[in-house]
């Protein structure tokens, strides 16, 4: 296999000398501060596998808890080459690049229904992508003049997307969760995509999801096609869409 | 410090112009109610609780109306009726409608019923003020913090864990808490009952929430020797009832704003316009501070380039909330420190635009929100931006400060996230306290300048906004850069068109006279009075 061919890589924490292993952590303990508490949270630290774990402050917050900062040695250190990181295989390209791929493989324009679903209130995600303005001076899909971008906003039911979704004859649903609780992000995406299987449409649309707390592997794991987490803009969203419709057709 | 050199004459126009923009749409929507502003009525005369499926007795009392065609007339003389020829209560009418045993219909006799409505109105005008007098009591007894107020959000969606961290914050220093609702509940059209112990994001708005956190912010407070506001959310489609219930539960502070619904939410315009207007008198008569919401355009729009649709917003805020007898005092207009970091000397530009709104608004209670859209994760670099934002809010004098979290696009916050951002702010406030005293601004300088160019496209903005009326100003997406309609959104199905013998008390009990005789004319406003005083 190729991996096995790979040299070992192990890297630990750095601090200031080659494999001293140096974290930082921050933790709250539910109980006032005394000395039993400090000693406790130290413990706590050398669990975690730091070695000689030092809380270099603490301070009591009031109705029975305290606040830690810990500092030790992480005894751990990881190969680097004994794993792979899914990631979806495309070129990212520029905004013009992407748009003349459009206009010469789909001959006309890409439609991108996009929308923060369920009781996802933040449209800061979708906006970054989907809007104009885009984010961080990356221009966003409604700025690309060979892409149909409708950007439904927030709280919108999933009935609702692919409803809207099959009436644009959307190429690409976009969807972004940003604030999650209790993991409720992953029941809004399974929601979604048990609704494309139900209705026949999975295989139609490229399903991709964003947010801060999405990776490609977890997307896939969701049943969609790309997952995009932090640092992504709307160019790297776009040339994975056309790629992936590019090989769709040529499948 | 020295004020910033304005023109006076040209934040007169504008606000003259945002005056006659926001009379247009009250003239418009005077002829409408709504469900939700019948239901808060119904709940304002003491009805309350659910039905075996959970749905609130006002919601089953309003859904009777509208089936008989009778909510146009308004619910309180048909319910007040009801009571007088029944020997009930407005609860047990509202229970027998629900159990199918009674079926409303108009009274017999109308005045007799406008009588017995302003009766049971005016116990709980009566019930309202005492909460207030009891804050001004408390404030007087305990003292408050000195501006700006730490402002602290728990939204774990349990009441109470809310509650021990809420107890935890205002231990640390916190001035404010407000209970983040969970994210679905704008979009219902009633409010949920009881304590909840789960939400998302957030912790329902229910009044018996409202009550388990007074009561535990009253406790603490004795102990802090301080105060503690408490703030919730009056927006979404039931904002008349949450105001009622804030009311009722002495809240001292509600998200309340003319335009957010509409523009963030997609809820119809007409029915938020029409409930606004209920839902600021409420909260005006019961002492609250409303907090306005124009730091959300800056989430969605780019915080130097949309600078003015703020400042434009906030003066329509301000007129809405003064036809609803708010004072300036009662007005949290909100703006936010959401400028770009890699802009060079965006600092200065976030310190003229926090400057131009406190001349603006001398009296209002500003509400200074704190960075969220280009924080990153990095929450190091995220405490030195609450960090920067600390020091223009003490600057500037803002009066209501959010605290910034370092942890902002991370996660709902820790409690360890409320303790440093705490410190934090503390430690600005304290360490600058009369630095605003001490500086100028350079006259002619980038600052002053900037404001006095925000200002001129404010001015323009807002002269463009009455030309055309705000619900087309909506349409444009002149705001936020969100298009919305006069059909579109939720919640239009709740509009209805008043007869011409509408009635409601609580307007003539909650306004101010000189807005009522302004409001509802001269003539009607006199004979209820007379009428109330035979009452």
């Amino acid at each position: 296999m190729l991996e096995s061919k790979l040299p070992e890589q192990w890297v630990k924490p750095y601090g200031d000398t080659l494999g001293d292993g140096r974290v930082q952590l921050s933790f709250t303990l539910p109980v006032a501060l005394d000395d039993t508490s400090k000693e406790g949270a130290k413990r706590l630290a050398a669990m975690m596998g730091l070695d000689e774990p030092a809380v270099v402050h603490c301070e009591d917050m009031g109705q029975g808890f305290s606040f830690y900062v810990v500092y030790g040695q992480c005894k751990h250190q990881v190969d680097l080459a004994s794993f792979q990181v899914v990631k979806p295989e495309f070129e990212v390209m520029d905004k013009d690049a992407i748009n003349a791929l459009i206009a010469q493989k789909m001959g006309r324009r890409m439609v991108v229904v996009g929308a923060c679903i369920e009781t996802d209130a933040h449209t800061v995600g979708i906006d970054a992508i989907m809007n104009m303005k885009g984010y961080n001076g990356h221009k966003g899909l409604e700025s690309y003049h060979e892409i149909r971008a409708i950007n439904m906003g927030a709280q919108v039911d999933s009935e609702e997307l692919v409803a809207r979704a099959i009436e644009e004859k959307a190429d690409v649903i976009l969807v972004s969760q940003v604030v999650t609780q209790k993991n409720i992000h992953l029941d809004n995406l399974t929601k979604l995509s048990d609704l494309l299987e139900a209705e026949g449409l999975r295989d139609q649309v490229i399903l991709v999801v964003g947010g801060p707390r999405i990776s490609h592997e977890l997307a896939k794991e969701l049943g969609y096609d790309a997952g995009f987490g932090v640092k992504s803009y709307a160019e790297d969203v776009a040339s994975f869409a056309i790629n992936e419709w590019i090989n769709r057709q040529a499948a | 410090m020295t004020q910033l050199q304005l023109d006076q004459t040209q934040i007169d126009r504008a606000r003259q112009s945002a005056r006659r923009i926001a009379r247009a749409v009250y003239d418009d929507m005077a002829q409408f109610t709504t469900t939700t502003v019948e239901r808060a009525t119904l709940r304002l005369f003491g009805v309350d609780g659910v039905d075996e499926n959970a749905v609130p007795l006002p919601n089953r009392v309003v859904a009777h109306l509208q089936e008989h065609k009778l909510l146009q007339y308004g619910a309180a003389t048909i319910l007040a009726g009801a009571m007088h020829e029944h020997g009930l209560s407005a609860q047990q009418v509202a229970q027998a409608v629900a159990d199918g045993k009674l079926t409303l219909s108009r009274p017999q006799d109308e005045s007799a019923a406008r009588q017995a409505a302003n009766t049971q109105a005016r116990a709980m005008c009566q019930h309202i003020a005492a909460q207030r007098a009891q804050r001004n009591e408390l404030v007087q007894t305990l003292g408050e913090g000195r501006a700006p107020w730490l402002y602290l959000i728990v939204a774990t969606g349990n009441i109470f864990e809310d509650v021990a961290q809420a107890r935890a914050a205002a231990e640390q220093g916190a001035d404010i808490i407000a209970v983040i609702r969970s994210t679905g509940q704008s979009l219902l059209d009633y409010v949920p009952y009881g304590a909840t112990t789960e939400g998302f994001g957030g912790t329902y708005a229910t009044q018996e929430n409202f009550r388990l956190m007074r009561a535990a912010l009253d406790e603490v407070g004795a102990k802090v020797k301080r105060y503690i506001r408490l703030t919730n959310y009056c927006s979404g489609l039931c904002m008349p009832e949450i105001a009622a219930m804030g009311a009722m539960e002495r809240l001292d502070m509600m998200l309340n704003d003319s335009m957010y619904g509409i523009i963030f939410r997609d809820i119809n315009m007409k029915r938020t316009f029409i409930d606004q207007f209920f839902s600021r008198m409420v909260n005006a008569y019961a002492g609250i501070i409303i907090n306005t919401g124009e730091d959300n355009y800056l989430t969605t729009a780019d915080a130097y380039d949309a600078a003015h649709t703020v400042l434009a917003s906030q003066l329509i805020n301000e007129q809405f909330a003064e036809l609803s007898g708010l004072t300036p005092e009662q007005m949290g207009l909100g703006h936010a420190f959401e400028i770009n970091p890699e802009l060079e000397n965006g600092f200065l530009w976030e310190l003229a635009h926090a400057q131009l709104v406190r001349q603006v608004f001398p009296h209002a209670s500003l509400k200074y929100m704190p960075p969220t859209k280009h924080m990153t994760g990095n929450i190091f670099k995220g405490q030195v931006q609450d960090a920067l934002f600390n020091i223009v809010s003490t600057v500037t004098q803002q009066n209501i400060h959010l605290l910034g979290m370092m942890t902002e696009a991370i996660h709902t916050p820790f409690i360890q996230d409320r303790f440093l951002a705490i410190q934090n702010a503390k430690y600005v406030f304290g360490t600058m306290k009369d630095l605003h005293s001490e500086i100028e601004f350079k006259r002619g300088g980038q600052i002053e300048q900037r404001a006095q160019a925000v200002l001129a496209e404010t001015e323009a903005m807002l002269a463009q906004i009455e030309t055309t009326g705000l619900p087309s100003a909506i349409g444009k997406g002149m705001f936020a850069e969100i298009s919305r309609t006069p059909t579109g959104g939720k919640g239009l199905d709740g509009v209805i068109q008043k007869a011409a013998d509408y009635y409601n008390p609580f307007p003539h009990l909650m306004l101010p006279e000189a807005l009522r005789d302004r409001l509802v004319g001269k003539e009607a406003s006199a004979a209820t009075a007379q009428e109330m005083q035979h009452a």
